[in-house]
């Protein structure tokens, strides 16, 4: 079977780009950690309002300026509906179901994850800007699914 | 020497015309089983932009959310596949003549039939508002379920007439290869069978739990399963629109094939890469280690490999014929492809369009980078430049030729069929940006007002939308010229001076060079297989390891 010479040039085009792309994200993985969402941690999705800390979902302040906050996603809105945090705070944002699956999105933030129920999902990001960011559920969750949002105020 | 692959079509071979009689009907319930469902498809995504866009306010007997599902069930699901299973069942029976019983492949098509129409009936009846990707613990009426399987289970039906076809090619020339087209549908098939183990693996969860036999669902599980089938679905709708750019487009300008072993190799390759790979499709889910995800994102690059060959090769095919023509110079060459000829134009209109899918492709699977775009509009227009470009397109265009060649009857207005391919161009363009635009914005997807009570984030968002629902109507104006040209040809019963033919392209080089090992599709599937119980062995074990708790299953539409 012949193989071109310009073939054989652009198929080494190809896979030298391939090397470079994996060897961006990897590095990025492993160097800056840049991955995405990933906690592992499992919760009863019946007894999401009996499991604390989802019992009391809210802003807990850990340290000046570091915070985390605990929600709850259920049809069709999220507890809490809204949180302050003082500007240049870094919030880890810990989010369960109680019903059925979720998105959990802060559009113009790097803060994007699924919520499954069963599943205990994990982001974090650090708030630069004043201002009033939308929370909307970015996965389709039933009838009214569209008005599933929330704010989050930085002050 | 040329490949034996372009039979005659002088209707001289009596076995042939058997063939073609047998089994013409039976390809033509596929084609225009695709055509009536792109149809209805289209006209809820139209009104979808509309409602998006706040130009009309749905009814509850049709809401937003039955009308998505419908949609993504219909084209994604249900168009591709009667197509694609169509499409493969002509290309095997026309490169391999012999006496053959038909039984099979009416099976295949009958149940695949029956099943769309139960989950059809799920979908309008409201008990099914779940999306094509039916994330548990939403939970529809088994109807929707059942459905869906046996539209899977008539695939497999429709996939063993066409391996059995090969088997007997194989078995009755020894030492030959396997014609090209029905290789590449075997392939394909071989492909399919796979990749939808993931979906009757995850029916089995649901099935038993909608009929109220099991009372809760392991979620995480049953995404897994999804997506093992997900992704793969995807390269079931690339590997189609390949099959017609590599033997039937360079038909339509007299060209070759640039390389039979070369085509087979890419095929091979799509075969092992297209499933262990789906969890790109769940980077953001919890409960899934980062691991598993990264070593996903580097199978899913092995893409780029089989992706550039197929470049590559259908470039050549256009400088090849040209030369072939006297034609020399890039200007020229481009000019000199048919371009009015729908069943080029609509393919090469797609191949267009997927240069950005694919680079947009590139995008959503960089790991990190999916984080800002993950279950925006800009993966709705992602899809739309793939499944809804390079896929439809091609499959509109190969329509175009198919219904001629399969009636005997000529193409009813020619020239709405060109005006069509160039307008759903157009309109995908308009439709597509938008919606990419919309994303990068942080606009949600399946959401069906993202107004938000006029909330500062939300309001650079409506502008896109507009545009999205201005070029949906464009669209959904091609899909009504398709109509008009399919059911027209049908129905005017104007038969062509010449008898019109669908062919496939021979190839340039001699088929007999390319690696016998390369025919081996038994093996290749083993091997394909192997290679996703790998990719998938530690996750899936993860997830049952991990998981303790069921979700209850609930309707909350």
């Amino acid at each position: 079977m012949h193989v071109h010479r310009q073939e054989r040039i652009w198929m080494t085009f190809g896979i030298a780009m391939l090397v470079i792309f994996l060897a961006v994200i990897t590095t990025a993985a492993v160097v800056d950690g840049f991955v995405p969402p990933s906690h592992v941690q499992s919760i009863d999705p019946t007894k999401v309002s009996q499991t604390p800390p989802f019992d009391h979902p809210g802003l807990r302040k850990v340290a000046d300026g570091a915070y985390e906050a605990y929600y709850v996603a259920r049809i069709f809105s999220f507890a809490p509906a809204s949180i302050e945090v003082p500007v240049g705070s870094r919030v880890t944002f810990y989010v369960t179901s109680a019903d059925v699956e979720h998105g959990f999105s802060i559009p113009a933030t790097g803060v994007n994850t699924m919520v499954t129920p069963g599943w205990v999902s994990q982001v974090s990001h650090t708030f630069k800007d004043r201002g009033t960011f939308l929370l909307v559920c970015n996965e389709y969750c039933g009838a009214a699914h569209h008005m599933m949002a929330a704010k989050v105020e930085v002050k | 020497m040329a490949t034996p692959i372009a039979q005659p079509r002088t209707g001289t071979d009596p076995v042939l015309e058997l063939s073609r009689a047998s089994g013409d009907l039976l390809v033509l319930a596929h084609v225009y089983t695709a055509t009536l469902v792109l149809g209805i498809g289209a006209l809820f995504g139209m009104l979808q932009g509309f409602s998006r866009a706040n130009f009309i306010t749905m009814p509850p007997w049709l809401d937003y959310y039955r009308m998505l599902t419908a949609h993504g069930v219909l084209m994604a699901l249900v168009f591709t596949t009667f197509f694609i299973t169509g499409l493969f069942t002509y290309s095997t029976y026309h490169t391999i003549p012999r006496d053959r019983s038909v039984v099979l492949g009416w099976i295949g098509y009958c149940v695949m039939l029956v099943g769309t129409v139960m989950a059809a009936v799920a979908i309008l009846d409201g008990s099914a508002s779940v999306l094509y990707t039916f994330y548990a613990p939403l939970k529809a009426s088994p109807l929707f379920y059942f459905g869906a399987t046996f539209l899977v289970l008539g695939t497999w039906a429709v996939a063993a007439d066409i391996f059995l076809n090969v088997a007997w090619y194989k078995s009755a020339n020894p030492g030959k290869r396997v014609p090209l087209p029905a290789f590449i549908a075997a392939c394909t098939m071989t492909m399919w069978i796979i990749a939808t183990l993931g979906v009757v693996a995850e029916m089995g969860l649901l099935i038993p739990w909608s009929l109220g036999w099991t009372s809760g669902i392991d979620v995480g599980l049953t995404r897994m399963f999804f997506w093992y089938f997900g992704h793969p679905l995807v390269y079931f709708w690339i590997m189609a629109a390949y099959a017609i750019w590599y033997t039937v487009v360079p038909a339509t300008f007299r060209g070759t094939i640039f390389s039979d072993g070369l085509t087979r190799l890419a095929f091979i390759m799509l075969l092992l890469l297209s499933t262990p790979v789906g969890l790109h499709h769940q980077y953001l889910d919890p409960g899934v280690s980062a691991g598993w995800k990264w070593m996903h994102a580097v199978t899913t690059y092995g893409v780029v490999v089989p992706s550039f060959m197929t470049a590559f090769a259908i470039f050549a095919t256009f400088e090849l014929g040209a030369r072939k023509a006297g034609v020399r110079g890039f200007r020229n060459i481009v000019r000199w492809l048919p371009w009015k000829n729908p069943v080029f134009a609509g393919p090469a209109l797609g191949m267009i369009l997927f240069i950005f899918g694919g680079f947009g492709g590139i995008v959503n699977n960089s790991y990190s980078m999916d984080v800002l775009v993950h279950n925006t509009m800009w993966i709705v227009g992602h899809f739309h430049i793939t499944v809804g470009g390079p896929a439809a397109l091609t499959f509109i265009g190969a329509t175009y030729g198919l219904i001629p060649a399969l009636t005997g009857r000529a193409l009813f207005a020619p020239k709405l069929a060109l005006v069509q391919v160039y307008t759903w161009f157009g309109g995908m363009v308009i439709m597509s940006t938008a919606m990419h635009w919309a994303g990068l914005l942080g606009s949600p997807r399946r959401t069906a007002d993202v107004s938000y009570f006029g909330a500062q984030g939300a309001a650079t968002w409506h502008a896109h939308m507009v545009w999205a629902a201005i070029g949906g109507t464009i669209i959904a104006l091609s899909v009504v010229m398709f109509i008009v040209v399919a059911t027209g040809t049908w129905l005017a019963d104007r038969r062509a001076a010449e008898r019109p033919v669908f062919e496939f392209a021979s190839a340039d080089d001699d088929a007999l060079e390319t690696p016998p090992a390369f025919d081996r599709l038994g093996r290749w599937g083993a091997i394909a297989l192997g290679l996703a119980v790998l990719a998938y062995a530690g996750p899936v074990f993860a997830q049952i390891q991990a998981h303790a708790y069921l979700a209850p299953g609930m309707r909350t539409w």
